[in-house]
């Protein structure tokens, strides 16, 4: 099944790694350096970032790449796994255990950011 | 005759520097759906109020944390510069008849990098 | 014979792989000394060594120009065409030299490479119609072009470098591989080929393009420019949208 549909699980890949190629960087030193460190004590104030995601096109786009880059990860890490320890045999399960862990997380994502 | 195989061993990226780095790539992959673990988070956390919100930014203060974000911006950064170098192999571009060459979708794609970049900071720090 | 001998103060040490099967079941490493000049690569090294120092040893070479593709072997680990593979270039260190990876040995330095002929045979390297034209048609035209399109990945000298260096084919043996890929793909792109929907049958399973993650060293050590690794993943974007397509279109699946 994984190694008929292996054309979707990898433009879900491509997909994944151009979002996060594009705009990771930005994000994490946004809300992950910026933001705890202080700086920009405005631009960060709860009312602020809450009026920002309230945005629909904010909510996409923030949907778009945390999930996307799940599916990346998702595909990244299998191949990592069955072929940089050389588990061949284990392949199928490792295949389904990444990609249920990514479809986990959009259901995660879809659900924290519908409840923005 | 018998020939003689010679089978590729389990740590076969660590023999060599390329195979190696090769590895590391494809590893960036786990720091940067961890951190969108953490956004997601900060997201859930953002909807259960100002004091939530306060709470979470505290914790991802913490050394470990900036430590860690650290890691995922290096490891980021590193994700776009292989990405936007190997995406000419995939996409080939023709422009009358004649292919456009490597190095202008790899400038084309640090550019539209940089715009995205900047039209995202400057939408979340205006205020 | 003799002015060679006066010449030749400085020495350089080569440590080849020797695998003689029918005197030894596991290879061991052979440590010549020979003259250092300038302007040998390796296989002229390997050749002093097979006239003047030991006859027995086992290898593959033809034109000495990087044309026929015949003399590849690893060069300190590395993936090279012996014959343009100068020994300045690691000189004074000693080099070791070993057939290419991932394939059999089958004496000395000399691979088994019956796996990769059936691999080129196996993704239909050649021109298919769907109904060949009649002589009197006159030939399948082409313009400069559309002879563009492919013309790098028809450049291929089947040296096998690029499988050498792949660790997806040492691990995945089944892998069609670098060379067979672009070699399918370099028809897939030609404008008089109409086989394009039976070779991405082929190549768009596990063993063929969707094992390949990209490593990238099948271009980085490929002697003629092919691109092997661009190849493999132009063809993963064609499966990719074509499969797109048939998601989308269902009813245009003609």
């Amino acid at each position: 099944m994984i190694h008929r549909s292996e054309p979707f699980w990898w433009l879900l890949f491509a997909a994944g790694g151009s979002a996060a190629a594009v705009l990771a960087p930005v994000l994490i030193l946004l809300t992950g350096i910026a933001a705890p460190a202080g700086w920009f004590p405005q631009a960060f104030a709860y009312e602020h970032v809450r009026a920002l995601v309230s945005h629909p096109v904010t909510r996409l786009v923030l949907f778009g790449v945390i999930v996307l880059s799940f599916f990346h990860w998702a595909h990244r890490f299998r191949y990592t796994l069955a072929e940089g320890l050389a588990l061949k045999r284990a392949w199928l399960p490792v295949a389904v255990v990444c990609y249920a862990a990514a479809i986990a997380g959009t259901v995660s994502a879809a659900v924290v950011i519908l409840k923005l | 005759m018998r020939a003689y195989s010679r089978p590729t061993e389990f740590n076969w990226w660590l023999t060599n520097r390329t195979y190696f780095f090769f590895v590391v790539r494809e590893l960036t992959s786990v720091l940067i759906a961890a951190y969108m673990v953490f956004l997601l988070v900060l997201l859930r956390r953002l909807a259960a109020g100002p004091e939530a919100y306060a709470a979470y930014l505290r914790f991802l203060g913490s050394p470990g944390m900036l430590l860690f974000h650290l890691a995922a911006l290096a490891a980021a950064l590193y994700h776009s510069i292989t990405w936007f170098r190997l995406a000419p192999m995939a996409i080939t571009l023709r422009v009358r008849g004649r292919r456009v060459p490597g190095a202008t979708v790899v400038a084309a794609n640090y550019a539209a990098w940089l715009v995205v970049s900047l039209v995202v900071a400057w939408i979340v720090l205006r205020s | 014979m003799m002015a060679e001998q006066t010449v030749a103060e400085r020495t350089i040490t080569l440590e080849v792989f020797r695998y003689r099967p029918e005197q030894e079941s596991e290879p061991t490493f052979q440590t010549y000394e020979i003259p250092y000049r300038e302007d040998w690569v390796v296989l002229d090294a390997l050749n002093y060594i097979k006239d003047s120092v030991d006859g027995s040893l086992t290898y593959r070479w033809s034109c000495r120009m990087g044309v026929c593709g015949s003399c590849g072997m690893m060069v300190n680990g590395v993936p090279k065409l012996t014959c343009s593979t100068f020994l300045k270039d690691y000189y004074p260190h000693p080099i070791r030299i070993e057939p290419l990876a991932n394939f059999p040995v089958a004496r000395d330095l000399a691979i088994v490479l019956d796996d990769f002929m059936a691999k080129l045979v196996h993704v239909r390297p050649w021109i298919i119609r769907r109904q060949e034209e009649p002589l009197e048609a006159g030939e399948y035209r082409q313009t400069p072009e559309e002879l563009d399109r492919y013309k790098h990945f028809s450049m291929c000298i089947n040296c096998m470098l690029c499988y050498a260096a792949c660790p997806i084919y040492g691990l995945e043996p089944e892998f069609v591989g670098p060379a067979a890929i672009a070699l399918a793909q370099r028809y897939n792109l030609d404008s008089r080929d109409q086989g394009g929907r039976e070779r991405m049958g082929i190549l768009s399973t596990h063993e063929g393009i969707w094992a390949c993650t990209l490593v990238g060293e099948c271009t980085t050590v490929c002697p003629a420019e092919v691109d092997p690794a661009g190849a493999i993943q132009q063809a993963k974007l064609a499966s990719a949208l074509g499969w797109l397509r048939r998601v989308l279109v269902p009813w245009g699946n003609k």
